[in-house]
């Protein structure tokens, strides 16, 4: 197991434990306030935290692909195809 | 009940994000572009099906997935769940989090970005076992809510957040192995021994 030189406070797991869940806003509101608050006073957590969100900012930024333009029209003819209902 | 006579101005604007899902699940673009127009053909044949008011990019997603599971799935074998491996919790930060000391003046972001190309987070998502991209990609591309994503790929949302847990924390390994192949990162020692 790892033994980190500094053991972590309670409230510093607790945060850390939540990072991807924060993030995503699949915190609940008390839960999210406290740790908002803890981050606010703990930059051993704070940091960890801006990285993650930076790595989904970059990751959402690198993910995102323009559909070809033939890729319309041909969906379109498709549609126009099909009987109206 | 919705009107099919409006689905093309409103389901349209949905096609790029719908394309980059399907590019990253077939990682194919002939295969994307065929994934795409089954969707929108489906979506508007059932379209009068689609509760106006609820959210139609999470509609057109759960025709894309299904269509994706049933027609294309079949084609492409990829490792099992059971190949990952266990990874620690802030694996990548743990590596990596120091750069930015390292280079004064320079953001996170600005960070991250310099250290990962396009083709590297693309290639290091499709690496993913295919249940756990979907859901990253729905999470943390296209941040739909975990319910949300529930409802897409019509799982358990107990089985959404261990898809998460296990997709994202693989992703921050193959993003580290990209870091280290370009000598951006020294390999370090792992921590858990």
């Amino acid at each position: 197991m790892a033994t980190d030189p500094s053991p972590l406070k309670p409230q510093c797991e607790d945060a850390l434990h939540e990072i991807y869940h924060l993030l995503s806003g699949e915190i609940d509101d008390a839960k999210r306030e406290k740790i908002s608050e803890h981050l606010d006073e703990c930059a051993p957590c704070a940091e960890p935290y801006d990285f993650y969100a930076e790595l989904r900012r970059c990751v959402q930024q690198r993910c995102r692909d323009q559909a070809p333009p033939e890729l319309l029209a041909r969906i379109e003819s498709a549609l126009n195809h099909e009987p109206h209902a | 009940m919705a009107d099919q006579a409006k689905f093309a101005d409103l389901a349209m604007e949905h096609m790029s994000s719908l394309y980059s899902g399907a590019l990253r699940m077939t990682r194919n673009p002939a295969d994307a572009e065929d994934l795409v127009q089954e969707t929108y053909l489906k979506a508007y044949r059932g379209f009068g099906g689609f509760e106006e008011g609820t959210n139609l990019k999470a509609w057109l997603y759960r025709i894309l997935t299904n269509t994706y599971i049933n027609s294309y799935r079949a084609k492409q074998r990829r490792p099992d769940e059971t190949d990952l491996d266990d990874v620690e919790d802030l694996y990548l930060y743990r590596r990596l989090g120091g750069l930015e000391a390292a280079r004064a003046g320079r953001s996170a972001e600005d960070e991250l970005m310099d250290l990962f190309t396009e083709a590297e987070v693309k290639d290091a998502v499709e690496e993913l076992p295919e249940n756990f991209r979907m859901a990253v990609l729905l999470a943390d591309v296209e941040g739909f809510s975990y319910k949300e994503i529930a409802e897409i790929m019509d799982i358990p949302i107990g089985t959404v957040m261990s898809r998460l847990h296990r997709g994202r924390k693989q992703l921050e390994k193959l993003l580290y192995d990209f870091a280290v192949s370009h000598r951006l990162a020294e390999p370090v020692p792992d921590p858990a021994t």
